[in-house]
């Protein structure tokens, strides 16, 4: 369950978000629609707990607990994973070793045992081949030279490995080609359980047909505008925020 | 600036794990240089008189010369009268043969720093594979293991003083072949005063059936240490060889000033690792060991190959260039390096490629991290001499900046006597990003791991060429040596 509080956040002094509120309550699918610079990505890195986000107000409750405080690794180990926009490259580190290292950080910060290696392996090589990552790609560094799709997927398998509680996917679906993405959409779908719930951020329709989210919000000037059911994506495809905006208003 | 950026500045303590000083009684030559200390060295180490004379000839040639300034370090004049020239355990007076024969204090000592000296252990951690190990103790060497073993095979394997006892024709006929005593003020000044080192010869056609090691401990407050490794590979034969080294946490700073060199023969190949991890003083920049040392390997017969891997995390003060003389047609010569440089530690180091002769290749890989106040500084030679027809390098320089008061600089110089050379040289300076830390960390990793992890995806290509034994130690060692350089 996560619950966000009328959130205010600065972003380097200027002040972004102001005052959103969420409830994503647990198995739901919630999609973020907005124009460019609404404060999406900004919603998503304050969630991560990214430095430089400063929450000046408002809270952020995440199964009962306030996580405005907590930096971003324990986020993670407390299940809140983000997809991002733009995966960051990281030269001479292979997606595998990555993949391990964070696995086993998360188990060590939730006092678990880490992963004995033989299982790992059989692990992720079924996860990767689901979203059809093959065995040279696992074994080349994260993220370098990787092409868009193949980026997202990665994310994807990520997601799929670490097993969180909250997935915020961050425009999953920009740079994917058709097959990519109803690939990334099935994995998602695989993912969706009774006590995982998803924030998934588009621009587009699309994605929406293959992720069916339970609630869709409109996000605009650094609030929530707007809620509604799937049928407020077509409405907004059809006519443009402005004016689903201003009607509403 | 954003805020990770902030914490990665936030200079915290470096943790030296082998900072630990051992009581152990010592002898010392009297303090200072002179004469009679280099006399007295001598006389300790039953020396025959040739040698005598050729340290002799050193020393009186080293009070002509003036330190060089050249390299980009910054550091007070050293007095070279304010230390000991030779400190040696009490209990080695009478030098043990077998591993029973040593104070067990100073089996504790390397027991502490996880170094195996008895035959029948192998290194924590690694299949058994066997490493033989001569163990250093300031002037002398404790033991060396592994000995007999080797021998069946001819190969020597032994402190170097005993070499000149055992195989003095071997040891008189390539000393100072690679490295001249005249050669450079610290050379000059090892040829002097040298104490212990390590001899290695592999004989004609043999594959040393073994992982080489020498494991040098400065432990006697105020002494310097002094090593001469001498390393002969005879045709077509292969040794691997690792160095480490480690030194007590002290407030004034120590010399070490080594020499190596190695020989290849006709299709010879000596590979020669390096981790070099001595005390590289306090988060303030209080001690520290300055390392002066002149490593370089002689490429004699045709075909031979020289490698050089060093990853260099100690020190205060690091000054440095393992070289290649290439000599030998078709020879091959490789300098891969990782230097890092935290706190106040400063590093000048790459290497010197000399190619005489034809269709010689070299590659150069180095690595250099810089956080805290560090300054790291690659500097190179590549030198292609007229005859060398069909000579090629490839060169390439990496600097990764941790924080914005720390500095990276490469010096490559590069004289071409023959048109026909082909010289690549690729150099980059990149910093951690603050997307990159954030990727990490919103994934589980905490800082410290993801900079160590982000640094050894950096070092990657230097840390693959490390002997399987040695490079998760490395890769650890990465990461502990740029601890306190994040937030
Ligand atoms: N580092 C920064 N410095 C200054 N302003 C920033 C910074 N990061 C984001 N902003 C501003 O915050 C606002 C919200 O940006 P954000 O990335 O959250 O938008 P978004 O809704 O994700 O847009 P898009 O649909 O284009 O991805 C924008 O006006 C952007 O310019
Ligand atoms: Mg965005």
């Amino acid at each position: 369950m996560l619950e966000i509080k009328d959130l205010h956040v600065n972003v380097f002094g200027k002040e972004i978000l102001k005052g959103l509120s969420l409830t994503v309550p647990p198995g739901e699918v919630h999609a973020i629609m907005g124009p460019n610079g609404a404060g999406k990505s900004t919603t998503s890195y304050t969630l991560a707990g990214r430095a430089g986000y400063e929450v000046t107000g408002g809270e952020i409750d995440f199964y009962g607990e306030d996580v405005t405080a907590l930096s971003p690794e324990e986020r993670a180990a407390k299940g809140i994973f983000l997809a991002f926009q733009y995966p960051m490259e990281i030269p001479g580190v292979s997606t595998m070793n990555f993949l391990k290292t964070a696995m086993n950080a998360q188990a060590k910060l939730r006092n678990e045992p880490e992963l004995d290696a033989a299982q790992f392996l059989r692990t992720v090589r079924a996860a990767a081949k689901e979203l059809n990552i093959s065995e040279d790609m696992l074994k080349r560094p994260l993220n370098v030279g990787f092409s868009g799709g193949e980026k997202k997927r990665n994310e994807t398998l990520q997601m799929a490995l670490l097993k969180p509680r909250l997935a915020i996917l961050d425009e999953m679906d920009s740079g994917l080609d058709i097959d990519a993405l109803k690939l990334v959409a099935e994995g998602v779908n695989k993912l969706r359980a009774p006590d995982r719930s998803f924030l998934v951020i588009t621009h587009y329709q699309r994605l929406l047909d293959y992720i069916v989210p339970d609630v869709i919000h409109i996000l605009s000037g650094g609030k929530i505008v707007m809620s509604g059911d799937k049928s407020l994506a077509l409405q907004l495809e059809e006519n443009g925020y402005d004016a689903v905006i201003n009607k509403a208003a | 600036m954003s805020e990770e950026t902030d914490t990665l500045q936030d200079l915290a303590d470096q943790k030296y794990k082998y900072g630990f000083v051992s009581e152990i009684e010592s002898d010392f030559a009297p303090k200072g240089l002179n004469e009679d200390v280099i006399r007295f060295i001598s006389a300790k180490k039953d020396e025959p008189d040739w040698l005598l004379q050729y340290r002799l000839d050193a020393y009186r040639r080293w009070l002509t010369l003036e330190e060089p300034t050249w390299a980009k370090l910054d550091y007070p004049r050293i007095d070279f009268q304010d230390a000991y020239y030779y400190a040696a355990p009490k209990s080695d007076s009478d030098k043990p043969k077998s591993i029973d024969e040593v104070d067990p204090e100073l089996l504790r000592v390397y027991e502490k720093l996880g170094i195996p000296l008895h035959e029948q252990e192998v290194l924590a951690g690694v299949e058994q594979r066997k490493v033989a190990v001569d163990a250093v103790f300031d002037s002398v060497s404790v033991v060396t293991t592994f000995k007999e073993e080797l021998s069946k095979v001819g190969v020597i394997f032994c402190p170097i003083s005993e070499a000149l006892k055992t195989h003095p024709e071997l040891v008189k006929q390539y000393l100072g072949t690679v490295v001249p005593a005249s050669d450079n003020f610290y050379a000059t000044l090892n040829a002097a005063v040298f104490s212990e080192g390590s001899f290695v010869y592999i004989p004609p056609g043999v594959r040393c059936p073994m992982e080489l090691s020498t494991y040098f401990r400065i432990n006697a407050a105020k002494s310097g240490q002094f090593e001469r490794t001498l390393i002969i590979a005879d045709k077509g034969s292969y040794v691997s060889y690792l160095e480490g080294c480690t030194a007590p946490q002290r407030d004034e700073n120590q010399l070490h000033a080594a020499v190596v060199e190695l020989i290849a023969m006709e299709d010879a190949e000596i590979k020669y690792s390096t981790v070099q991890n001595w005390y590289p003083g306090d988060e303030n920049g209080k001690g520290g060991i300055y390392n002066f040392v002149t490593k370089r390997g002689d490429c004699r017969g045709d075909r031979s190959k020289i490698s050089w891997t060093q990853v260099e995390t100690g020190s205060a003060i690091t000054w440095k260039y393992p070289s290649c003389v290439l000599r030998g047609d078709n020879s091959v010569g490789e300098f891969y390096s990782i230097a890092i440089a935290n706190n106040f530690q400063q590093a000048d180091t790459g290497t010197k490629m000399l190619h005489l002769g034809k269709n010689t290749s070299s590659r150069i890989i180095s690595k250099g991290i810089s956080a805290g106040k560090a300054q790291n500084t690659y500097r190179g030679l590549v030198s292609i001499h007229a005859k060398a027809d069909g000579a090629r390098n490839f060169t390439q320089c990496d600097s990764l900046l941790l924080g914005d008061q720390c500095g990276a600089h490469t010096v490559p110089y590069i004289q071409s006597r023959n048109p026909k050379a082909i010289l690549e040289h690729e150099a980059t300076t990149s910093k951690i990003s603050d997307d990159q830390l954030f990727y990490c960390l919103s994934r589980g990793i905490p800082t410290e791991e993801a900079v160590a992890l982000i640094v050894n995806g950096f070092c990657r290509e230097v840390l693959q060429q490390l002997p399987m034994e040695f490079a998760v130690e490395a890769q650890k060692l990465v990461g502990i040596s740029l601890e306190g350089s994040v937030g």
